[in-house]
């Protein structure tokens, strides 16, 4: 069964991939459609009828061995992965379903179709994966599929540079996690999890002499492979990728880049649980990023006009919560907004996609307003995505974000206290651009054309009925999912690890204070309100802030300028160094030393030393290349020996 | 069939193929070019099918030389002629033989002028690829080794582009430079052990100041053939100025004997000089990933962006090859084969536009996908596997040489990973700019997707990048015991501490 929810998305890609002229369009559609539809109905099976004790393990080949670096394939199903199989089909059975309406113009659906089950795939991978080396298999793959569904569209040049950027990013944080997976097998002698997880605790307080210095063992790992998740789920610092990402079609965007993709970072943290548990300096950073991040993203929300981006910065905010909760020990409050989140945020990614869909593919919020009148459905879901977004009470994120929040205060790990406050203001934040997105899209006055509004229209049944059901999602996948979060962690069976299974951080926030209980929500009322005395009430007043607090707002609205600052810091001087490289080094330097001959080169040499002094950071930065070259060398010839 | 000469049959085959096409003659040139080419290929594939029965007949569970032939040759100086293979030459004999069938079919149309010369060119070329992985006699190997030159040299400079002649010119006497001192330490080695005979050799102990001298004598020869950092810039000119076919047997096997030479002689025979040499070796690797990372980062011609990735690949391989532990070695080894799949597969990939537009020129092409759907798959397959995407060839090697350098010396591997980022950026963007954006250019607007010829010499190099990928124990299983028996015996030579296998 497991190895069926896994292997009938890759079939699907295939079949729609190479035989999609064959079977046209439509037969593209209803194979992959069908083919994922069994396969959530067959993960939800497994959540709900398979009783959980040791991990089940379904060993299907060996990948690689070299001496004792052994890597098999295998499937390890544990409840942790039952939850993230649920998520991962169910939302992706209602994104195809979705694509067949929203890309019904498209003029190469099969390979569409083809991306998206291939992208399950590779996430179905990572989740079940049994070692880090899979896991990396799962991990590399669903960011292959992201770029090839960024750049969909692959005439527009700004799709392709999103694209481009979303993979490299991601690589960089992928650097981190290859390394991770290095020193697990120099420190374990293994990458299997449940070799790893049961020798964790025995490494606990040991330090090991790494890259020159001795460093805490735990506490490095769980650093490498956290920077492998900052990549991935676009935290502080390698978040830039994730708005760019939204050029791609929005159906992708809700799957990847709100549902499932970018929570992978997280799954990461709660799956390697036994080694976070362990890493309490690793922990403080997760903590420290995953805070900074739900604010600082939030803060971004609060501007942005592209009512995408909007959606994408709320992502980053929320995924900065779930990895706070891992941070202060809640992994499985971080497991159970991630579960609610993806209900919601798919609805909400796909909401927009029925109203840029119904306005002829107008992304701009300046120029939507007053269309629930026309797109009555949408506007219903909408708002049931933003109130469970907000944490309203009774609806999915309440359960959630609240739980988060409860054990921010009440967990004693360090920084707690920072992340309680961060949290609670971006969930201010939160509720705010929640309903100036809802308020701007859908009430005041229509800012679209005649033309444009004469067309809208609400979406076909294809594309209401995945809202729908994604709707039930946000409103009830808060029940569903409590008992992730009551109960001692039975209902994890050892899959997520915490020391203390009796005072955790999850145990004490179901005993928090009433007031702490209600800030949240308090905090929730506070945004929409203000939101709504802005956007509603009134609707000149939001020019006269951004007026009045210019600088805050220009450092809002251009996303605090990391576009720019990594451009100058790194992207320029790579390329400026690339070409100093090429120009000056390759063709100058070796080529007039070597084949040209000494008596030449001696001439040239005079004049390039001369130039050495050019006042051009690459020259020197080249220099520094060449020094850390001779360092290296002179480090391991002499110091070592 | 034990009996037969069989790796003999497989070395000397090709030069059967030769035989009988000069034996044809005829006015029409067409017909002679059709027959020369069907000879050719019937060689080729021949050879091929031959060289798979050495891998059936290969016991994987031996270390040492198997199929070994031996016969007196230059008997006065005591040089024999023998040949063997381990688990480790077994793949390179593979590689060569495939290649050359790929390359064959590759330029089936592609080839116009002195069809008859190309394809003598590449037999003998085959010959000689696949004795040199064979040959177990320092001489033998030698001639073979530098024999490799003159075909390669003819290829580039008759069949080659505008400034064919400088390049041949550089190729040819930069690596014959670098061959000169490797002579000079053949020559040294025979006198002091009194014998040629390769496996003799490896167990020959050479004191300490002999090995010092012999190893870098050596190093500048393979240095140069790898390339390393800074022997690397004959590479490009040589790449720019090749036809496609002499691209992909130059990056996929000619780049391989640098390697394998290291693995062949450096490790075994002079094993404390490559333990002390380690650092330097390390250093030039890593200097080599980044910097030419960096300049194919800003390259405008196609070839010249390959070429300076495969500098960058290759600083994979010999940091692995230096690590002298299992994961190291066994991923050295890999990368070096998947690099010879994936970069000659992307030279072929060059080549099938190139064949059609006449440009190498970045700048020249865009938005290919939609008039070339195929070509895009596999362009795109073979640039994932380039950037070490899991489940290709190229994650493999990669992984491992990582893995291993990391037990070494943490800093390597720091900067063998940067290889992960800068390799994604130069490929991605050849990639963005070939294929994606809009089809704008007028004689782009009616090119054509693959032919027949060119998908089947695509698809072994796409079946064999995904079956490393995704099971490289088929590869890694037979080469494991030659390669335990080279680490136990640097183990017992040396003072390295024994990290295990």
């Amino acid at each position: 069964m497991y190895v069926l929810i896994v292997f009938l998305p890759l079939l699907g890609a295939i079949i729609a991939g190479f035989f999609g002229r064959v079977i046209g369009d439509r037969g593209a559609q209803v194979v992959t459609c069908a083919l994922l539809v069994t396969a959530a109905v067959l993960s939800g099976l497994a959540l709900f009828t398979v009783p959980f004790g040791e991990p089940f393990k379904v060993p299907l080949a060996t990948w690689m061995v070299s001496g004792s670096f052994a890597v098999d394939w295998a499937l390890r199903i544990d409840a942790l992965t039952a939850v993230m199989l649920v998520v991962v089909t169910w939302v992706s059975a209602a994104v195809h379903i979705y694509s067949v309406g929203y890309m019904s113009h498209d003029e190469t659906v099969p390979r569409f179709m083809a991306y998206l089950s291939l992208f399950t795939f590779a996430m179905l991978m990572l989740v079940t994966a049994d070692n880090f080396v899979q896991l990396f298999f799962g991990w590399e793959g669903v960011g292959l599929a992201s770029y090839l569904l960024i750049g969909y569209w692959y005439t527009r040049p700004s799709a392709n540079n999103a694209a481009m950027k979303a993979f490299i990013v991601n690589r960089v944080g992928d650097f981190g996690l290859m390394l991770g997976v290095a020193a697990v097998f120099l420190v374990f002698d293994s990458v299997d999890f449940d070799t790893v997880f049961s020798a964790a605790p025995d490494y606990a307080g040991t330090t090991i002499s790494l890259f020159g210095a001795q460093l805490s063992t735990l506490d490095f790992i769980a650093f490498l492979m956290f920077v492998g998740a900052m990549g991935k789920s676009a935290q502080l610092f390698l978040h830039t990728w994730l708005p760019d990402a939204m050029e791609g079609p929005t159906p992708v965007s809700a799957l990847i880049h709100a549902a499932t993709m970018v929570t992978a970072g997280v799954f990461l943290v709660a799956r390697l649980s036994p080694i976070f548990e362990y890493a309490p300096l690793a922990l403080m950073f997760v903590t420290f990023i995953g805070a900074s991040t739900a604010f600082f993203a939030a803060t971004i929300g609060l501007t942005q006009f592209d009512i995408k981006r909007v959606i994408a910065y709320s992502t980053c905010s929320q995924l900065g919560y779930m990895f706070f909760a891992c941070g202060v020990g809640a992994y499985a409050a971080a497991i159970f907004h991630l579960f609610t989140h993806a209900f919601f945020k798919a609805l909400l990614f796909l909401g927009a996609g029925s109203v840029i869909h119904g306005l002829s593919d107008e992304q701009d919020m300046r120029r939507m307003g007053g269309l629930w009148r026309h797109l009555k459905f949408t506007y219903a879901v909408m708002w049931i995505g933003s109130l469970a977004l907000m944490g309203v009470p009774f609806f999915a994120g309440f359960y959630s974000k609240d739980l988060i929040l409860e054990a921010a205060w009440a967990s004693h790990f360090p920084l707690a206290g920072y992340a309680f406050w961060l949290g609670l203001i971006a969930a201010v934040l939160t509720a705010f651009y929640s309903g100036r997105l809802l308020f701007m899209t859908f009430h005041g006055a229509p800012r679209a054309s005649e033309e444009a509004m004469h067309h809208v229209h609400e979406s076909p049944l294809v594309m209401t009925i995945p809202l729908g059901f994604l709707a039930l999602g946000a409103m009830f996948a808060g029940y569903l999912g409590l008992p992730m979060v009551t109960g001692d962690h039975a209902f994890w069976a050892g899959a997520i690890y915490v020391k203390d299974i009796h005072h955790n951080a999850i145990e004490a926030a179901h005993h928090v204070p009433l007031y702490v209980k209600l800030m949240p929500v308090v905090a929730g009322a506070i945004g929409l309100v203000l939101a709504w005395l802005m956007y509603v009430a009134f609707p000149a007043l939001p020019d006269r802030v951004a007026h009045v607090f210019r600088p805050i707002y220009l450092l809002f609205y251009n996303k605090w300028y990391f576009d720019e600052i990594y451009d100058v810091l790194f992207v320029r001087p790579t390329r400026q160094l690339g070409l100093f490289l090429w120009r000056q080094i390759d063709a100058s330097v070796i080529d007039d030393y070597g084949p040209n001959g000494v008596a030449a080169s001696a001439l040239a040499g005079t004049k390039r030393i001369v130039r050495l002094q050019s006042g051009y950071i690459y020259h020197y930065a080249f220099v520094m290349l060449i020094g850390v070259a001779g360092l290296v060398t002179w480090y391991l010839l002499v110091v070592q020996d | 069939m034990s009996d037969w000469p069989l790796l003999s049959l497989v070395i000397f085959l090709p030069l059967v193929g030769v035989a009988f096409i000069l034996a044809i003659r005829g006015d029409d040139e067409a017909l002679v070019a059709q027959n020369a080419k069907a000879v050719a290929l019937w060689t080729a594939s021949i050879t091929f099918l031959l060289s798979l029965l050495i891998w059936a007949q290969f016991d994987p569970a031996q270390g040492g030389f198997q199929l070994v032939e031996r016969a007196p040759w230059l008997t006065g100086l005591g040089v024999d002629y023998h040949v063997g293979v381990d688990g480790i030459s077994l793949w390179f004999i593979l590689l060569s033989t495939l290649l050359t069938v790929v390359v064959i079919l590759g330029s089936w149309h592609s080839v116009q002028s002195r069809v008859k010369e190309y394809m003598i060119a590449f037999l003998v070329l085959d010959t000689l690829m696949i004795g040199v992985f064979c040959a177990l006699d320092v001489v033998l190997f030698y001639l073979f080794f530098e024999g490799i030159l003159i075909p390669m040299f003819l290829i580039i400079g008759i069949w080659g582009g505008p400034n064919r002649i400088y390049a041949a010119f550089k190729f040819f006497l930069y690596t014959l430079a670098g061959s000169v001192l490797f002579l000079v330490a053949i020559i040294y080695m025979y006198v002091v052990a009194g014998t040629t005979d390769l496996p003799t050799l490896m167990r020959t102990t050479f004191d300490e100041t002999a090995q010092f001298w012999l190893f870098w004598a050596l190093f500048a020869s393979f240095a140069i053939k790898v390339p390393m950092w800074p022997f690397h810039t004959w590479l490009p000119d040589a790449h720019v100025e090749a036809p496609t076919a002499g691209s992909v047997l130059l990056a996929g096997v000619l780049l391989k004997l640098g390697g394998y030479g290291f693995l062949r002689f450096s490790l075994p025979m002079l094993p404390d000089a490559a333990v002390e040499a380690a650092p330097v070796i390390f250093a030039l690797s890593v200097v080599a990933i980044v910097y030419t990372s960096l300049v194919a980062l800003m390259q405008d011609d196609m070839k010249k962006l390959i070429a300076y990735s495969s500098v960058a690949h290759m600083g994979i391989v010999t940091i692995g090859l230096f690590t002298f532990n299992m994961q190291g070695l066994q991923g050295g080894i890999i990368q070096m084969l998947s690099h010879g799949i994936v970069s000659g597969a992307l030279f072929m990939c060059v080549g099938v536009i190139y064949d059609r537009i006449h440009s190498r020129e970045i700048k020249r092409y865009g938005g290919l996908a939609e008039r070339m759907p195929a070509y895009a798959f596999i362009f795109m397959l073979f640039t994932m596997a380039s950037v070490g995407l899991p489940g290709t060839s190229g994650f493999v090697g990669e992984l491992l040489v990582i893995v291993g350098a990391f037990q070494e010396h943490q800093w390597v591997a720091f900067f063998a990973a940067t290889g992960l980022i800068l390799g994604a950026c130069y490929m991605l963007w050849l990639y963005r700019r070939v294929i994606f954006g809009g089809l704008v250019r007028e004689d782009l607007l009616t090119i054509k997707d693959m032919r027949t010829n060119e998908v089947v010499a695509f698809a072994p190099l796409v079946i064999l990048t995904i079956v490393m990928g995704v099971y490289p124990q088929f590869f890694l299983e037979p080469m494991a015991a030659s390669v335990d028996d080279l680490l136990r015996h640097l183990d017992a030579t040396t003072t390295l501490a024994a990290d295990g296998p």
